[in-house]
């Protein structure tokens, strides 16, 4: 029995060298020359420098910017966190309740029923997505604040409409920084 | 269930299998001592490794060697998580100057890693340095994996055996494990996440300026935000490939950094069942009748696919009550799921990452309609037998084989065999250890919770919810699954030692009368298949262990899934009739 200790702790050394820097630093080297931006937090930069990740969403509550989905920790990207209410969770209903009456507020003509992410946090709390149904939800409210037709801000959405990988894959999102920056190029927010 | 999500579901199993058939014949030979592509050019630092530790591959062990090796192993790796965790505000790499991590849960994260359990009581980016998340965890998820293909590898040997003492070399399964099955895998995976944006990078996190000034939760004004960055890839690839499930972030694989595509997330799902499922096919051609390998794998099929059709059926609806609010059902259950995956592709995820005993997951189990919840939290409680662990879920799959020849040959009156082993009084006592120990886990663990101040405390939601989550956590620890309904403020002295300790249980309590049946089977002659015995190839024996593992389960838990789940679905339904 003893015998195992001394070959237990030479080979626990040795293997965490191989798997636990060895491993890590050549996945970096590989990745850091092959896919440097994607390995970095596909940073989106502007003149001015790094403005977001394209995969981390981010806080919007202007009229005329399409809103994110509700999120747990408010977008701080320090952390990451969901509600974790089940669905007969009183919070949630109430959550939910208030969440629509903020987007009727926002739009008075805005329609029931709402699309669910829209009013449903997310599992991280940073989703940098909405599905198609809910931009479209947005585009008669984003559309006044700017002075755009809703036509314009339709087809926006579209063009920036992700479909699913493969045909197959996921579900088609179009990703909320990209289409309001795309939206500040069109027209600056007032 | 709509058509597209059964689409993605078939895509996903025919995928699986494709992959798992040669992969299969790939670990057999590796576990065989058999030439590789990689064994050659790997081979000197094998050699290497085992002059330093003094070993001889050859040199076979009895199976109380062989456990010993084991705990001894598991123990070091233990200590040196632990010590990492308490350390770390001294040592390098630590970027975010993050502090030492308290002694509960220091202790909790040493037993979950090394215990290929990844339970995580606390959140990666602000808990971990790099250097622990690399050294510490991205080691043990090496070689707590390695360690479940090892002692598979012996039970494997044992039946193909005559008369023996001697069921392997741990050193030799664990090193060729590692470095031909696991290294090779993970570097391809992780280098395919990075490709798709899946940070893998030492730099410290990056501070971009947010397009819109935010107000804070207290009102404070914010206009930057922290991308937290970091050696992700690395770490993710092997965390699924190693049913190990302990994410690089707090969120784990929700977290768009860590799972940012359909497509990563198709591949980290693939990863979490591959090597399980290979396995199966590794054992029938280590026991030279590959049909039985075919028959196992089949039976496990014949219990997830129903669970993944009732996952993703019960994702797919919305709660009357949120219905009634306005909201559109026609996505399903978002709260807590992410766009870009879906119900669908969520639901998926849990009953994958619960049938193995990965524990990762991409949505929030916790915010599951209460049927959809169920799956993953039975999937736990059949002892992650279903695929399960690497190496772990076929050893408990053959320990439940052994209980279904058993039986049935109480039936017909007559000694049992299973492979040509006559199954007799012992080999019936070490399985009915390996199948009452986590349940007790779960059971007594459950009631101590919540008859106490201490467990009651950590519970979140209301009501029978809050009961749910109890029970989710010490199904997920006992079985060394490591998922959560993560509402649990599992982050307590009481959780973090009482986890612990369900964790150390499940694990070395079934790896040691594992091993013990190991050497009882080895040292028995193999009897030759006479007019009385039960072929266990066929479709017949499908059906018999997959029904004794249904049925074993379903009488041990239903009376604690209908406190829980089952009650909740009737509140839900039934006062929207």
């Amino acid at each position: 029995m003893l015998s195992a200790i001394r070959p237990a702790l030479i080979l626990l050394a040795l293997l965490t060298v191989v798997t636990g820097a060895v491993y890590p630093l050549a996945v970096t080297g590989i990745a850091d020359l092959l896919f440097h931006d994607e390995a970095h937090g596909s940073l989106v930069v502007a003149t001015a420098g790094p403005v977001g990740s394209e995969l981390v969403g981010q806080n919007f509550t202007r009229p005329g910017d399409f809103w994110s989905r509700p999120s747990a920790v408010h977008y701080d990207a320090k952390s990451s966190g969901a509600s974790n209410m089940g669905p007969l969770h009183e919070g949630l209903q109430e959550a939910v309740a208030a969440r629509i009456a903020t987007l009727q507020a926002a739009d008075p003509e805005a329609e029931l029923p709402v699309p669910a992410d829209l009013v449903l946090a997310s599992g991280s709390g940073l989703d940098p997505h909405i599905s198609p149904a809910a931009a479209r939800y947005q585009a008669r409210r984003v559309a006044r604040a700017r002075g755009l037709p809703t036509a314009e801000v339709l087809a926006l959405i579209e063009g920036h409409t992700e479909g699913r990988t493969l045909g197959i894959l996921g579900e088609p999102r179009v990703n909320v920084l990209r289409l309001n920056r795309a939206l500040e190029e069109i027209q600056p927010s007032p | 269930m709509t058509a597209h999500a059964l689409l993605q579901c078939g895509v996903y199993v025919v995928v699986l299998v494709a992959l798992a058939v040669p992969l299969g014949g790939y670990c057999a030979r590796v576990l065989g001592g058999e030439a590789t592509l990689v064994q050659r050019l790997l081979g000197p630092l094998e050699r290497g490794l085992y002059r330093a530790a003094g070993v001889r591959p050859d040199d076979e062990m009895d199976w109380r060697d062989y456990t010993g090796a084991v705990l001894w192993f598991n123990l070091f790796g233990l200590l040196v998580v632990y010590g990492l965790q308490r350390l770390q505000h001294l040592l390098p790499l630590n970027p975010q100057e993050l502090g030492p991590v308290a002694p509960d849960l220091a202790f909790n994260t040493a037993v979950s890693f090394a215990s290929n359990t990844n339970w995580q009581a606390y959140g990666g980016e602000t808990t971990l340095s790099y250097l622990t998340q690399m050294v510490g965890l991205t080691t043990q998820n090496f070689v707590s994996a390695a360690t479940g293909i090892a002692v598979l590898a012996a039970l494997a040997r044992a039946f193909s055996r005559r008369r023996a003492e001697t069921i392997g070399n741990f050193w030799a399964d664990l090193v060729r494990s590692t470095l031909y099955i696991l290294l090779p895998l993970s570097l391809v995976l992780a280098v395919a996440l990075a490709a798709d944006g899946v940070v893998q990078t030492f730099a410290p996190a990056a501070e971009v300026e947010l397009m819109r000034a935010a107000t804070g939760p207290e009102g404070q004004v914010i206009t930057q935000q922290t991308i937290p960055l970091g050696p992700g890839a690395s770490q993710i690839a092997i965390k699924q490939l190693g049913t190990n499930g302990g994410g690089f972030y707090n969120i784990n694989s929700a977290h768009p950094l860590e799972n940012p595509t359909p497509l990563t997330n198709v591949l980290e799902c693939l990863a979490i069942l591959l090597i399980p499922a290979a396995l199966c096919l590794s054992f029938g051609k280590i026991v030279a009748d590959r049909r039985q390998g075919w028959a196992v794998l089949g039976a496990m099929f014949a219990i997830f696919l129903p669970l993944l059709g009732l996952c993703v059926w019960s994702e797919g609806q919305l709660a009357p009550q949120l219905v009634e609010l306005g909201v559109d059902p026609s996505a399903g259950n978002l709260e807590g799921k992410e766009v870009r995956f879906g119900a669908a592709a969520s639901a998926l995820w849990a009953t994958a990452t619960t049938a193995a005993s990965n524990g990762s997951v991409n949505a929030m189990h916790d915010s599951f309609n209460p049927l959809g919840g169920l799956v993953p939290m039975w999937l736990m409680q059949v002892g992650e037998v279903v695929f399960g662990g690497v190496g772990s879920g076929l050893y408990g799959m053959l320990v439940f084989a052994i209980l279904a020849v058993f039986l049935a040959g109480l039936m017909v009156g007559r000694t049992p065999e299973y492979l040509g082993k006559k199954i007799e009084a012992f080999e019936v006592k070490m399985a009915a250890l390996v199948i009452l120990l986590p349940s007790a886990g779960v059971l007594v663990g459950t009631a101590i919770a919540v008859a106490s101040e201490a467990g009651r405390a950590g519970i979140s939601n209301p009501g029978i919810h809050g009961f749910s989550e109890v029970l989710y956590g010490f199904s997920s620890a006992s079985n060394n699954n490591g998922s959560a309904f993560a509402g649990l403020g599992a982050n307590s002295f009481f959780y973090n030692l009482a986890l612990g300790l369900c964790m150390l249980i499940g694990r070395y309590g079934i790896i040691v009368p594992v091993l013990a049946l190991a050497g009882a089977l080895a040292r028995k002659q193999t009897v030759p298949p006479g007019p009385g015995t039960m072929p266990t190839h066929t479709p017949l024996f499908v059906f018999l262990l997959a029904a004794i593992v249904v049925l074993v389960g379903a009488l041990t838990f239903v009376p604690a899934l209908a406190l829980g789940p089952i009650v909740e679905h009737l509140q839900m339904t039934g006062a929207h009739p």
